[in-house]
């Protein structure tokens, strides 16, 4: 009966570890999120190019403000135990019987609980309400701004570059991308052959060109200058070359852009060399003859018709 | 099984591994086309390409191709790879030769990034009348047979639709072996400016040319030495 005795005796001499541990976080718990909210979140990416860059470089603190905590909790205990219930020489005792800590697991469990699902309700949040987070909805978006002078944008993604359609200005086409400042900008991405991805770096805008479909994404620039393009899904041998830069201009130098580009385009016939605007384009179809390609007597294509009938229409 | 076979059996799947890997890294990876180096004289640089319905390759001759011709022994080889130097005017000359097919963008009809905005066009028939030359900013793919492939090199904002021979001629009297010789094709000329700085340019065509696969996209849009290759110029 001597040994529980004394095991009780070298429990009750344990000092409060918990304690002990929160006072070592706390403090540089404290410490790193201060760190990451002044130093850190103002140059956090993407950036501040746009209401959906803003709005993901502040989830992503938010985010990092969290995770930091845990982390240095993590390493903390570790360290904490790794000095304190390290093997000491000459010590072959065994350590007391542990039965559950009813205090701890109540602990753990409510803290884990509160950390999740309040990241689980804030990233819900926020995926739709301040900005649609920039992503692609679709063609039914659950999210719009509440603005009447929206600019529309088409991304055409082809091997191996983004083509630019704006149908407000009479559907001109280009390989430039401006967009004017403060102005909400409704792109509509989609593809001509193979799956892309539209990712407008800089503007926290990335949205999946699909062949067939419609993917509506919403951004307001707010801050002129230049941002990179990039295609974000593996789309063969120059994937990796398939980026452009795009630029946010002022208002006043976009309308001056739009209307001589609408006006060259014209000028020169491609406008009506294009397919009449449409949110998503059949490449088997010739607008102007009315026909399917394959059918066209004289389009040969190289060592048959443009598709071969033993093809798919689509991937 | 015995210790000796479990040994053996082990030695020849490393071996077939150990093969499998040095196939693929002499065959992919060093088996890279010729690259044809071209110097400028007083500025400019002079290049000629042709493309084909074929090639002279022993491995996929049904596809489509193009040449760079050298420009020492004036001979046509199967690359997409050639060297300009820096800062100079580049004058392309392009013969087309395949017949041909519908752009899937119609946007690539237009001529952009070429000195003046133009390319002049001639088409020879098959019986060897050329139409006069035109200078043209815009090659309609959907309006007739008209054109054949691009030569793109988009970081440079160069786009240039090359002509194809007419319909009958793209549905009847193609040239048959390649390097084409002979038959019906159009010539092409333009001329844009390189950097003054050194770099490798990929340049592709934008023409959905890869017959017999997906949406026209594989084959040889996907490799070099057929309709896709790199610009080096040299700094």
């Amino acid at each position: 009966m001597a040994a529980p005795e004394a095991t009780v005796a070298n429990a009750r001499s344990e000092p409060n570890h918990g304690l002990r541990m929160f006072l070592v976080w706390l403090p540089l718990a404290v410490a790193a999120d201060l760190c990451i909210w002044f130093f850190l979140y103002p140059h956090m990416p993407p950036g501040r190019m746009s209401t959906s860059a803003s709005h993901q470089a502040f989830d992503i603190t938010y985010l990092a403000l969290w995770a930091a905590p845990v982390v240095l909790f993590v390493w903390i205990y570790a360290g904490y135990a790794l000095i304190n219930w390290r093997h000491r020489e000459g010590d072959e005792e065994d350590g007391p019987p542990i039965f559950g800590n009813v205090k701890v697991q109540a602990t753990w469990i409510a803290a884990t609980a509160v950390i999740v699902l309040g990241l689980f309700v804030f990233g819900t949040v926020e995926l739709i309400v301040p900005a649609g987070a920039g992503a692609g909805e679709g063609p039914a978006p659950i999210w719009k701004p509440n603005s009447t002078n929206l600019l529309q944008v088409q991304v055409i993604g082809q091997q191996w570059q983004f083509t630019y359609r704006y149908p407000q200005f009479g559907g001109m086409e280009t390989t430039q991308l401006l967009l004017p400042d403060n102005r909400y900008v409704e792109f509509h991405v989609t593809s001509l052959d193979v799956i892309h991805s539209f990712w407008a770096i800089q503007l926290g805008v990335k949205a999946d060109a699909n062949p067939g479909v419609d993917n509506v994404a919403f951004t307001k620039p707010q801050q002129l200058g230049t941002f990179r393009v990039q295609c974000n899904e593996l789309c063969g041998l120059w994937h990796g070359a398939m980026y452009n830069y795009g630029h946010v201009v002022t208002a006043t130098a976009f309308q001056k852009w739009a209307a001589a580009t609408q006006f060259k385009e014209a000028n020169i016939g491609l406008l009506s060399e294009l397919p009449p605007y449409a949110t998503t384009y059949d490449p088997t179809v010739i607008p102007q003859m009315g026909q399917e390609v394959v059918k066209i007597d004289g389009i040969t294509g190289a060592p048959g018709y443009y598709y071969p009938a033993r093809d798919p229409v689509t991937p | 099984m015995s210790l000796p076979a479990r040994i053996a059996a082990l030695l020849v799947a490393f071996a077939a591994v150990a093969v499998g890997a040095a196939f693929i890294v002499v065959h992919y990876f060093l088996g890279s086309p010729p690259q044809i180096t071209f110097n400028a004289s007083g500025g400019v640089t002079h290049v000629v390409l042709q493309e084909d319905p074929q090639n002279n390759s022993a491995s996929e001759p049904g596809w489509v191709s193009y040449y760079v011709q050298n420009p020492t022994t004036k001979q046509w080889v199967h690359t997409t790879l050639f060297s300009v130097p820096k800062g100079t005017t580049v004058h392309v000359t392009i013969l087309g030769y395949d017949g041909c097919t519908a752009l899937r963008n119609n946007f690539w009809s237009q001529v952009q990034g070429t000195i003046g905005g133009h390319v002049r066009v001639s088409v020879i028939n098959n019986k060897g009348v050329a139409t006069p030359t035109r200078s043209v900013t815009s090659i309609n793919s959907w309006s007739n047979c008209n054109v054949g492939h691009t030569f793109a090199i988009p970081s440079l904002h160069l786009f240039v639709p090359v002509a194809s021979p007419d319909a009958i001629d793209s549905a009847n009297n193609l040239c048959g072996v390649s390097p084409c010789t002979s038959g019906p094709h159009s010539v092409m000329n333009f001329s844009f400016r390189v950097p003054d700085f050194g770099a490798i340019f990929r340049w592709q065509c934008f023409v959905p040319c890869g017959g017999g696969f997906v949406d026209g996209n594989g084959g040889p849009m996907q490799t070099l030495g057929y309709m896709t290759g790199n610009m080096e110029v040299r700094a």
